[in-house]
Formats: C-alpha cells, structure tokens, sequence
C-alpha cells in the first residue's frame, strides 16, 4: 500500500490537523504525516482516533512520524 | 470519556483553585484573568497609571514557571519562534483591547457566567461569533506561517524574567506600583497566588487547557477534548460561588468588574475571540506556551501586556459604569485590523501530497 507523506512541521495547531484532514480528502486510504511538537501529535492522534484510522506514532529525532491508516 | 479524564481533572482544579483565590482576596470572579492581571503587572511596572489596577500577579508568575517546569520534566520544552512575531504582537495588543471592553479574558468570562454574571453570556455568544469567524479563515487556509528552532537560551529568557518580576514583588521597590483601592488591591496573599499558578501552568501544559480552542476544535473537527476542560470549569466555579464563597448573583445589574452594555459585551468578546483564533489559543494557553519555549506566544504576551497599557493610557478599556467611546473606536479600528490579517495570510497553495512511501499492507 503505498501512503502519501506530508510534512507539517512548524506548523502550530490547529494547522496541523487541517492539514491532516485535507490530506485525508485527498487520500482517505491513510497518510504519514510528520509533526514536530507533542500537542501537533496528540491533536492528530484523537483526530484520526475519532475517524476510526489506525494510528501509528514514530519519534525520529524531535519529530514524530504519524502513520495513519484504515 | 477515558482519555478526557486529564483535562476534566485540570478544569475541575482550576474551578476550584479559582474559588480558593476569591476567598481569599481576589476580586469576585476573578480567581483567574490573564487579561486582567497582564493588566494590573503593566499597571505595577508603570506602563499605565489607572491607580486601581496596579499589582504584580503571582498567578501569571506561576503560571509561566509551572509550564516552564512540566515542559523541562516532560521533554517537551523546546525553543522555537519566527512565525510572523509581529502581527502576533498586534493580534495579541487586539486581543487585550477586546478583552478589557468587556472587562476579562475568555477564562475570567467562563467564571463571570459561573458566577451568575449574565453580561457573561452576552459576552459568550460574542466569543463564540468571534471564534466562528476565525474557523471560517482557517478553513480558508489561514496561517502565521512556520516556526523555527531557536537557541535554548532565547526559550529559558521569559521564564527568567518572570523570576525577576517575582523578585520586584517581594522587595517592593519605590518605582513599582500598588494599588490601595479598586480591584488591584485585592488579592489572594501572594504565596497562595503563586502556588496556584503553578499548579494550573502545570497542569495546562499537559493537557493544553484551552478556552478558544474548546469551541473551536468542537466546531472544527466534532473534537470535544478541549471543551470538556471549558465546562468542568463552568461546573465547579458554579459550585464553588453557590457554597463556598456565597457570590453566585444571577442578574445583569451591579455585577463585579462588569458593565451591562450588551451590544460592546458582545463586539469585545467577538473581537478577543477571532484574534485569539488566530493567535492559535486563548491568553492562558499563549502564557503557557511562553513557558515552554513558545517565543511566538512571548511575543503575543508582551502585545497584550502593551495592549493593556495603551488601553488605559488611551482610555480604551470599559468600567463597570461601561464603555468609553475611545474603546469603542478601537474595537472597531480592530475588527478592520483583524480582517486585513486573516484575509492576506491565506495561504493559496494546497496541502502537496509528496514523496509517497512504501508501506507494508
């Protein structure tokens, strides 16, 4: 399955879970999404939570990389 | 309802910690205001003279170190600014003017409507149509642009500066005003004040304690994490002004530090509310943020701190006898402000679906 990787960091919330929700209605399939803050990351956790994805969370350095997938 | 459970706890003790600061000094339904007090500390340090709000609140004090250090325990302390500082002075400058024409912050509005104070309720639609005019900008695309990683030093300044103006509260120097009538010179002692503080910059920092990012993710994104912290507050201050301090007074008329002119309640709270929108938190949160590293939140700080001062400089705030036509002038000046931000930082270019990675299915 291929997942399409969108980079929101330095995005402050709530533009990171726009960002996400917009990635979403381009590919409801599931999206990676890389966040640099805890609050971006726990933002887009309940947010996909609630949508019913499976969510995966990667720390790679001070970022975290979010799997998101149906 | 079991991952709510820490921002309930939070809201639950802020509500309480609020009762506990009105009994024992503060001015009713003032056990908490970020606007309020970011007033009174420019009133103590002389940036205006209104003689009656004038006092260095421990509260902001606490509030700043207790995030600074649960972000240092939490790892999550981390330096970062550059996303558009000064339209976010100005945003923040707006905010305080929308605030003080209807005499608090979103978080001092959630305990005026506990308390019974039904202006409040005027002022909360206003919020509400603020916040709701905000989200429409967002949907938009509406952004403040990137942050950037900054030194640690720049993070660790502002808390710093808060231990100096603690320093200034205790050694009480001649060149630092207090206030000896009005709502400045009431206060809880200042240890009390501080302590909880701390407590509740703690506990907002974990859970990102939000007034305007409860109806705004509730509205946004059917999300009602943040809110749930917004309601318990409402809950317990209720009980709290019903049984322990006796200052549940349900009416419009000769309410605390408030005025009863609805439409300015109303237009003040909707411009603090839209400015807050962009601003991505309510002044609590921007405080909080501050003390974790958020040198974009600093800024925005330091414009309501300055904000507070021209607004009585330039008599822009209301008093309890109501508006002034100056803060009238003002409110509007900051709706066409508000407008010319949010309209020119739309961003055109649409999220790019970029790099696709390989995963297993």
């Amino acid at each position: 399955m291929k997942l399409n990787l969108v980079d929101a960091r330095g995005r402050s919330c709530p533009e990171p879970v726009l960002i996400t929700k917009k990635a979403l209605e381009l590919n409801s399939e599931g999206i990676q999404i890389i966040v640099d803050n805890g609050a971006a990351r726990d933002n887009i956790k309940r947010f996909a939570g609630n949508l019913n994805y499976n969510i995966e969370v990667k720390e790679e350095g001070e970022d975290f990389v979010l799997t998101l997938k149906k | 309802m079991k991952d709510k459970k820490g921002i309930i706890f939070t809201g639950v003790i802020v509500g309480l910690v609020a009762t506990i600061l009105v009994k024992y000094g503060n001015p009713v339904n003032m056990g908490f205001c970020i606007a309020c007090f970011l007033r009174d500390i420019s009133g103590s340090l002389g940036l205006h003279r209104a003689a009656v709000v004038q006092y260095i609140r421990p509260e902001i004090i606490g509030l700043v170190l207790g995030a600074f250090f649960m972000s240092i325990g939490t790892k999550e302390f981390k330096t970062r600014g550059g996303s558009s500082p000064f339209l976010r002075f100005v945003l923040g400058f707006l905010v305080m003017v929308g605030a003080l024409m209807f005499l608090g912050c979103p978080l001092r509005m959630v305990l005026r409507m506990a308390g019974g104070d039904l202006n409040a309720f005027v002022g909360f639609f206003g919020f509400a149509a603020g916040i709701g005019t905000g989200i429409f900008f967002l949907n938009k695309g509406f952004s403040l642009k990137r942050t950037y990683s900054l030194s640690k030093l720049e993070g660790y300044s502002f808390p710093a500066l808060n231990l100096g103006l603690l320093a200034l509260l205790i050694l009480a120097p001649t060149f630092i005003f207090f206030s000896t009538k009005g709502p400045g010179s009431k206060y809880a002692p200042w240890i009390l004040a501080l302590a909880a503080g701390l407590i509740v910059g703690s506990l907002a920092q974990r859970t990102r304690l939000c007034m305007v990012g409860g109806l705004r993710d509730a509205v946004l994104f059917k999300d009602f994490y943040l809110i749930s912290g917004f309601i318990s507050i409402f809950v317990v201050a209720l009980i709290g002004n019903l049984l322990v301090t006796n200052s549940f007074d349900l009416g419009f008329a000769s309410q605390p530090v408030a005025h009863t002119d609805g439409l300015w309640n109303f237009l003040g709270m909707m411009l603090a509310g839209w400015g807050s929108v962009l601003l991505g938190g309510c002044p609590l949160r921007q405080l909080v943020l501050a003390g974790e590293g958020n040198i974009d939140s600093v800024i925005s700080v330091i414009g309501m701190t300055i904000g507070g001062a021209f607004a009585h400089n330039f008599s822009l705030a209301a008093s309890p006898k109501g508006p002034t036509s100056n803060g009238q002038v003002a409110v509007i000046l900051g709706f066409v402000i508000l407008l010319v931000v949010s309209y020119l930082n739309i961003e055109k270019a649409d999220i790019k679906l970029k790099g696709d990675v390989e995963l297993e299915a």
